[in-house]
């Protein structure tokens, strides 16, 4: 372990300049790089809560993201209420979905691949219903949400589109800052809480947890829920973002996928993980379209082959992930530097 | 028809019947996809995720089999599944093996990974378009009187039978089936006994893909390709073997069966989109309430 003294600098310069990158940055398009980044490390950060923390492995971490999304655009545009409204019935929305998926695949007492599968299940069951139920949802077309284009209406619209000049560039990318930070907050909470102890000795070994006194249905119930509560907060941004939701984007495998991705490369069960995993895959994804996509023409696809590849040499040679490598490093390098100084 | 409070239209006995018989035709290949996909659990207990993509990956085989060298798909079955099984061998031996540490949730996001790298290779390779094998006997077929069935759904039937029959001979009568056989039961036990366990769960992983290429050599005529195809399939797949009893040859094949008709009844009930609806909620159903299955026992 990195001690604690040294991990505090760390947050303390990582957070600030998280905090200063949009004056230090003036590149679009790089704004939009980080963006992107923070919005996978919360997405991975949700399911690190559950998966990371928890051992309870999800593959449909989507119908919190998915459901999420869908209250936030659905109460917009047919109801008309504020955005500022919406978010709380978004965030309850996700977590009911999260309890109702959580109390019968843990009342059953589904655990490894089976609670994997139930998921990914639920998950699809979703994506059908967002898809047929047209007069509701849309459809396949999807809801598109209307662009705000008073700049005098922006906080209150929550589009930063036409807010002027400051929050047009740097609006979104501080809501998803702000939302990454409380992803950061829980699972902080988590290592040095009693219910985060709790949650870790369940994952280590549920029947010896049930034997010291642990209820473990009712610590996996939280968890599900805490990690659907995060989650949620990623299908808020989308929609303000993007202003726009269909069953793909919603239910589809590709946030569960990315979700997982960010926390299993990044590290399970670790604050950092999440983000550190989103930042590799993200780079590595960039270059990877920079390079090969320069030498055999753009094509759709480069990234994922590798993301798939690293996942499973993750699995293979670094199970503890990024973190568990830069923690290797961090020994050896201080290992040195005391052989050196004695 | 009145169905929890819905009203549901209502149909001939023979629109139904027609639906069921065309859902058994269906059902034979979900029962041929998830064929090798109860093997390999029943063997290595593997969920394997890339199965899949594996069928992906022998669709296309079979169809550049056909469009560079005009190999009728049937045939290409000699070329593909000896394929299969040597791809699958590798991928166990050198790639899943390794990655497990011997925890299943591992194993299955391992697979994942493996999946997601080939379905996405098949992207950047082969671009999204879909692509039919076109056969001269593409619509011919039989009218059985309440729906008409063309040669290759009698052909997918058919073959998802003899696979079924002949993989039970394989694990009753052959010394490899007896060593898998050893090897599902008591790991230790089977190595004690002289056994090469990590080869028997190689060959295991090699005749699960050989019997998915078998699959996809009996889709292509009626399905196209595309890189996301097996993801179209996998789902069904996991739910046939869930339903069937996970390890369950037979199990797999009455699962298939079941699957299919619920979906093509499902499907005349509840419209073409919500129908699908049916495959989850059974899925969730009997993971729930019986994760045996209907044939399936506690290992």
């Amino acid at each position: 372990m990195i001690d604690v003294r040294t991990q505090r600098i760390g947050w303390a310069i990582l957070i600030a300049a998280l905090l200063a990158a949009p004056f230090a940055i003036s590149s679009g398009r790089w704004m939009e790089f980080i963006e992107l980044t923070l919005f996978a490390a919360l997405l991975g950060q949700g399911w690190n809560i559950l998966g990371g923390y928890g051992g309870q492995y999800s593959f449909g971490h989507a119908l919190f993201f998915g459901t999420a999304a869908y209250i936030q655009a659905l109460l917009q545009f047919k109801l008309g209420w504020s955005p500022w409204v919406t978010l709380w019935f978004a965030i309850a929305g996700a977590v009911a979905v999260g309890a109702f998926v959580g109390f019968l695949s843990f009342r059953y007492g589904l655990r490894g691949s089976y609670f994997a599968l139930v998921t990914l299940a639920f998950a699809e069951a979703f994506h059908v219903l967002a898809r047929s139920l047209v007069s509701v949802t849309g459809g396949g077309s999807g809801i598109q949400l209307s662009l705000n284009q008073d700049p005098e209406m922006a906080i209150a619209s929550f589009q930063f589109t036409f807010a002027g000049p400051f929050l047009a560039e740097a609006g979104y990318y501080y809501v998803i800052l702000f939302c990454l930070l409380i992803g950061f907050a829980v699972t902080g909470w988590l290592n040095h809480s009693r219910f985060g102890a709790q949650l870790q000795a369940v994952r280590e070994d549920e029947d010896a947890a049930e034997a010291l006194g642990i209820n473990a249905f009712r610590v996996k119930m939280r968890a599900i829920c805490l990690s659907a509560a995060v989650t949620s907060l990623a299908g808020i941004y989308y929609v303000q973002k993007f202003l726009f939701v269909d069953p793909g984007i919603a239910y589809g495998p590709g946030k569960s996928v990315e979700a997982l991705f960010a926390a299993i490369i990044g590290g399970l069960g670790t604050v950092i993980g999440p983000l550190l995993g989103s930042a590799f895959i993200h780079i590595v994804g960039e270059f990877a379209k920079e390079t090969i996509g320069a030498m055999l023409g753009d094509r759709p696809g480069v990234d994922l082959i590798l993301f798939g590849i690293i996942l499973v040499l993750i699995l293979a040679y670094m199970p503890r992930g990024l973190v568990g490598l830069a923690e290797v490093i961090w020994k050896r390098l201080s290992a040195r530097k005391e052989a050196g100084d004695a | 028809m009145d169905f929890l409070g819905i009203s549901l239209p209502s149909y001939s006995f023979d629109t139904v019947f027609g639906s069921a018989i065309s859902g058994v035709f269906l059902g034979a290949i979900y029962a041929l996809v998830a064929l090798g996909l109860t093997l390999i659990y029943g063997v290595l207990h593997i969920i394997n995720f890339a199965h899949g993509s594996l069928l992906m990956l022998a669709m296309y085989a079979v169809f550049f089999l056909w469009s560079g060298l005009g190999v009728d798909p049937y045939l290409a079955m000699l070329i593909v599944v000896p394929g299969g099984f040597c791809f699958g061998y590798l991928l166990q031996r050198s790639v899943i093996g390794r990655a497990s540490h011997g925890r299943d949730e591992i194993i299955l996001l391992a697979t994942l990974g493996v999946s997601i790298a080939l379905e996405n290779f098949a992207l950047f390779a082969f671009s999204a378009n879909e692509r039919n094998v076109q056969v001269p006997y593409d619509f011919d077929g039989i009218d059985l009187g309440f729906v008409y069935v063309v040669w290759p759904q009698v052909a997918a039937l058919a073959g998802s039978l003899l696979i079924t029959a002949a993989l039970w001979a394989f694990m009753k009568f052959t010394d490899t089936g007896k060593a898998i056989r050893a090897v599902a039961k008591e790991r230790q036990g089977a190595r004690l006994m002289g056994i090469n366990v990590e080869h028997i769960f190689a060959v295991s992983f090699g005749i699960g893909t050989a019997c998915v290429a078998a699959a996809a050599s009996l889709l292509a005529p009626t399905y196209a390709v595309f890189p996301q195809v097996g993801y179209l399939f996998v789902l069904i797949a996991f739910t046939v073997v869930v339903l069937g009893g996970m390890g369950s040859f037979v199990g797999a094949l009455v699962g298939g069966l079941i699957i299919g008709v619920t979906e093509q009844i499902g499907r005349l009930y509840l419209g073409e989109s919500l129908g699908l609806i049916t495959i989850s909620a059974i899925f969730i159903l009997i993971l729930l309430f019986r994760p045996t299955g209907l044939f399936g026992q506690r290992l």
